[in-house]
């Protein structure tokens, strides 16, 4: 196995997912058989070859510092599920 | 007993001075209605992208430059990873390893000593939301508002190494960081309204050794004050736990204002994951040579170089220079009152007396109040060609502070001039003589401290404005008669 | 009325110059068609009649007045749903964006709005655009004109499958590993990836935005081009977006294209590949030898590794990109968390479908701390490999061909079990996205009944010479019938 359910349940953590019980095991499952699949790129030798973020040889993309009105409050709370005094509500966070 | 020492590393966080925020157009403005400076870009709608400001970039460098940086060729930006309600895209776009600026330093001066704090790097990065919890503070909340106003102001980052050894240093370094950032017009760093914030890593270690000890990092000190008694504690603590034969933890742990202490914030266990990748929808940055030189015409002069020359040129004492180049609008202050004026002493002796007085008194900034150098220099004017008394003076400044009108116009409205006309302060010393027989009588007889009282009757007849060597010589006068 | 499915963009710009149809009476006649035979094909999320219609009325008035309107005015198009359009619901095709107004537009969107098109509605896709059969949407599955037992492909199996059974006039889909020259294949209709930077992806919901581009989906390859045309150049505000004068792209299309030198890739015929399909792709070959193409069989060496670095690449940007989606400022939101991690956690737990999640943990996990060098930095690396084949293949050729997908459009069901296959149907998409190379899919004739598509890949904003080749293949192939018979009356 690549990836254990320990890890996996870990990893669910990190990106805030509830994954139900009775799914734990299939979710791994599928994980594993991706991330064999994925091993297969140790056969390349990439000691010497830089790793590409950006496809693009673009630089310096800029704006100036100009200020130019947002969205009024109403469309931006306009999806919110809970919503006082202007702001976003939230549950308690400890 | 062993003798211990604290090895100190500062990260402090500074709001950039640009009109509009980093990734977007919406206005940096403080204060404001909640979710009233949004868009669609900083609420981290879905399909949005950033797009850099270049002012963001520009005051990153010239900030790199004041303290002295390796402006990086070549920099990017990456996601830091992790979920809280205030940052709407539950990452933040920040920089990891090639952050605009590295390998810096800053001086510092502690009791007359000055010692080189390095900085290890510099990155640009954007600004969370704000929240409001229910109730007092967030434990114990039954729920949380989220404003993201301030969601998207540029902020640096700026690391020190861990080269301070006491609260007081670590104090220096902030204000010296402060006073380099305001020079330079790159912060307004004004820690109340949070553009300037500090956290601290901390450890201490037996006096001499090499090792370093396990540290701890502070969080949560929200003014100069708070971070020298967050660190006095912390580092007494750590001390005392190593006294009892224990071991410090490391962990995150914030300062409590209220308790005074440091308490535990997240375990290392806990410690974020932050996962971070490079920024696919910002291109990297190239900075040649052309645009930091361009950057660098635009530094000015920095504190401890214009307190150096504060004490050369004007002669002032150490202690005044450091004052009044603690910060840029104090020194600039300074110096336009003493090229029209001269006497520095004299001006600095204002400028730190009323002035700051009145500043601290009113908990505002030099460029909230309506005094000008020209109202400062005409009040000294004024004393000096005898129109009012020094203390008068005093008065007329407090009067200018508050209302901002001018010294001439509060002198005519309150009638303030000070009496020089001696046909008319014969007659009122002639009345005080008569009133206090006494007094006349003991000073003719030898006492002559007697003379200081019928002085101060005088003055105080005349409600202060007459001119007391006017006085003193007509007293003189009359009671050797 | 003539058969509006078969209608192209310049046909119906000559209709409505000319008077012989108002683009009311087109689009009511597309708005019928869809009421007909949507309930079948079910590529619409979202119709939007009463704007689409608003929108002809302004076209016809413009006409009345006598003033002169642009190719795509008054030419009925309709959206992948993860395109926002201020007003109208982005779903995404999941329960978290079920009910999500955006309150701006994607700058396609409004390229296009100015251009005088009007949106007939929003189309179906994967959830996210992360599937290749658009069975992950979350709200129904699209069939593939051609054969309803089929999946239409994916991600953008809603705009292919619209076009494909003459919904609409052309769709917009986006493409990320193949999203669009996948699904167009599979539907008998063309559809183009342009190169990374050419089109704004503002608007866009990003899956892998290193990755992710808006393309058009037509039915031939003269509407490609001005769809294209429309939809590309720089975009203030996306700073990915190339700063680079747009073609006139329709200039392209001459039937040309003699002495071009294009290269037969031998690992695209290798893997897992139909003796039908490969069969159809050589005979495509051979036409345009004939037409005197140069062709070639050449290597792109570091081809198989592709599709796996592209999935760490994209799920790993996903696995960032989607954490918004966290039910504090839209979207859906579990009301009954008492506390905030709960809430994250059930919101996105019940919000987000399975093959979403998977990915979403799958790109957590490969830049979690100690595997980051293993997984990601890997992946980053090899990219940087594939596009190396790319570069130096492109010294001696100005494209390439290929078959788009190794298989026909296979059965609804068949894959949704086993991911691992599914993402298999990605395999000759995938290295263009990695390489940010431009791409282009084009029918070139039936295998079991079901279309197969031809791929051009072409060098970094060489969407011409894509246009030039498909083009004078797609003339030279006939223009026999290439949509499926639906009309069903």
């Amino acid at each position: 196995m690549t990836i254990s359910l320990k890890e996996l349940e870990h990893v669910a953590e990190l990106a805030r997912l509830s994954i139900p019980e009775n799914e734990l095991k299939a979710y791994t499952c599928q994980l594993d058989d991706i991330l064999k699949s994925i091993e297969k790129l140790k056969e390349l030798d990439t000691d010497n070859v830089e790793p590409t973020a950006h496809i693009l040889p673009v630089r310096n993309v800029m704006r100036g510092d100009i200020v130019r009105e947002g969205i009024g409050r109403e469309d931006a709370l306009g999806g919110a599920p809970d919503v006082e005094e202007g702001q976003f509500k939230v549950p308690k966070i400890v | 007993m062993t003798e211990y020492e604290a090895v100190i590393g500062l990260e402090v966080h500074a709001e950039l001075k640009t009109n509009s925020k980093i990734f977007c157009f919406c206005t940096t403005e403080f204060g404001g209605k909640p979710n009233t400076h949004v868009c669609p870009i900083c609420l981290g709608l879905p399909g949005t992208l950033p797009v850099l400001n270049e002012k963001v970039v520009d005051l990153a460098i010239k900030a790199g430059l004041a303290l002295n940086c390796e402006i990086a060729e070549f920099s990017k930006f990456d996601r830091k990873n992790y979920y809280y309600p205030d940052l709407p895209k539950n990452f933040q776009i920040s920089q990891y390893d090639l952050p605009i600026a590295r390998e810096g330093y800053l001086n510092i001066d502690v009791d007359g000593r000055q010692k080189r704090i390095g900085i290890t790097r510099l990155h640009m990065e954007e600004d969370a939301g704000k929240l409001v919890h229910s109730g007092d503070s967030i434990t114990g909340a039954d729920y949380s508002l989220v404003d993201y106003n301030r969601t998207g102001v540029p902020l640096i980052e700026i690391v020190s190494e861990p080269d301070m050894s006491s609260p007081e240093e670590a104090r220096a370094y902030l204000d010296q960081l402060k006073a380099i950032l305001e020079y330079t017009d790159v912060s307004d760093c004004k820690m109340q309204e949070g553009s300037l914030r500090c956290d601290a890593n901390v450890s201490v270690r037996p006096k001499g050794s090499q090792k370093l000890g396990t540290k701890t990092e502070v969080k949560n000190m929200n003014s100069f004050r708070a971070l020298q008694r967050a660190l006095e504690y912390e580092i007494e603590r750590q001390i005392e736990v190593l006294e009892e034969g224990g071991q410090v933890v490391q962990e995150t742990r914030s300062w409590n204002e209220a308790r005074g202490i440091t308490e535990t914030m997240r375990s290392k266990e806990d410690a974020h994951d932050y996962r971070y990748l490079p920024e696919p929808d910002l291109v990297p940055l190239v900075i040649d040579v052309e645009w930091v030189e361009r950057i660098r015409q635009t530094i000015p002069e920095l504190p401890l170089e214009r307190k150096k020359r504060f004490v050369e040129e004007y002669g002032l004492p150490e202690y005044d220079a450091g004052v009044v180049t603690s910060s840029k609008k104090l020194a600039d202050f300074f110096e336009a009152c003493v090229e029209k004026f001269g006497n520095p002493k004299e001006v600095s002796n204002w400028i730190m007396g009323e002035l700051m007085r009145l500043l601290n008194a009113n908990n505002m900034e030099l460029n909230d109040s309506p005094v000008t150098p020209g109202g400062l220099i005409r009040i000294l004017e004024l004393v000096k060609e005898g129109t009012i008394s020094g203390k008068i003076a005093k008065q007329v400044f407090e009067e200018m502070f508050n209302t901002g009108e001018t010294p001439d116009a509060i002198i005519k409205k309150k009638n303030l001039i000070q009496i020089s006309d001696s046909g008319e302060l014969e007659g009122i010393i002639a009345s005080v003589m008569e009133n206090n027989p006494k007094s006349v009588e003991d000073y003719r007889s030898g006492k002559k401290q007697a003379l200081k009282f019928l002085v101060g009757q005088v003055m105080k007849e005349t409600k202060g404005k007459a001119n007391p060597q006017l006085v003193n010589d007509i007293l003189l006068k009359k009671l050797s008669e | 009325m003539e058969n509006i499915v078969n209608l192209t963009i310049t046909e119906i710009h000559k209709l409505l110059t000319d008077k012989e149809l108002s683009a009311v009476e087109l689009t009511k006649a597309f708005l019928d068609y869809i009421d007909r035979i949507d309930p079948t094909i079910r590529a619409f999320i979202t119709v939007t009649e009463n704007t689409a219609l608003a929108q002809a009325e302004e076209i016809d008035r413009a006409i009345a007045q006598g003033k002169k309107i642009g190719l795509l005015s008054g030419v009925p198009m309709a959206l992948k749903d993860n395109l926002c359009t201020a007003g109208v619901k982005t779903t995404c095709c999941s329960k978290m964006l079920e009910n999500w107004v955006s309150p701006y537009s994607a700058t396609v969107v409004e390229k296009l709005q100015e251009a005088g098109a009007i949106m007939l509605g929003k189309l179906n896709m994967d959830e996210f655009a992360m599937g290749s059969s658009t069975e992950n949407s979350k709200f129904f599955t699209t069939k593939n004109p051609w054969d309803t037992s089929r999946v239409p492909g994916g991600s953008s199996g809603g705009p292919t499958a619209a076009v494909a059974a003459g919904e609409a006039i052309y769709t917009l889909g986006s493409d990320t590993g193949g999203s669009i020259r996948q699904p167009a294949s599979f539907c008998g209709v063309v559809g183009l990836k342009p190169t990374y930077g050419r089109v704004s992806r503002y608007g866009l919901i990003a899956f892998a935005s290193s990755l992710d581009q808006i393309g058009p989906i037509t039915k031939n390859v003269r509407d490609c081009a001005i769809v294209l045309k429309a939809i590309s150049g720089f975009d203030p505000y996306d700073s990915t977006s190339v700063d680079i004068e747009v073609p006139d792209y329709e200039k392209a299309l001459t039937g040309e294209v003699n002495g071009l030198r294009i290269g037969i890739p031998k690992e695209y015929f290798e893997i897992g590949i139909s003796k039908e399909i490969t069969e159809k792709v050589l005979k495509a070959v051979e036409l345009l030898e004939d037409l005197g193409a140069v062709c070639e069989e050449m290597s792109l060496p570091h081809t198989e590794y592709a599709l796996p670095a592209y999935y760490v690449i994209a799920p790993a940007e996903a696995s960032s990109n989607l954490a918004r989606f966290d039910g504090v400022s839209y979207g859906y939101r579990d009301e009954n968390a008492e506390d905030v991690i709960s809430m994250y956690k059930n919101s996105r737990g019940e919000g987000l479908g399975p093959e979403v999640k998977r990915r979403i943990m799958l790109g957590t996990y490969a830049l979690s701390s100690g595997y980051y060098d293993a997984y990601y930095l890997k992946a980053q690396k090899v990219r940087t490999l594939i596009k190396q084949d790319f570069d130096k293949a492109f010294e001696k050729f100005d494209a390439f061909i290929t078959p788009t997908t190794p298989s026909i459009a296979f059965k609804a069901g068949d894959k949704v079990e086993d991911p691992l296959a599914m993402y298999k149907s990605d395999l000759f998409t995938v290295p263009s996205n990695m390489a940010g190379i431009p791409a282009i899919s084009v029918p070139c004739g039936f295998a079991e009944g079901m279309p197969v598509g031809l791929q051009i890949i072409a060098k970094p904003f060489a969407e011409e010479t894509l246009l030039r080749i498909a083009y004078a293949y797609e003339n030279c192939r006939g223009t026999e019938v290439l949509l499926p018979d639906l009309e069903v009356n």
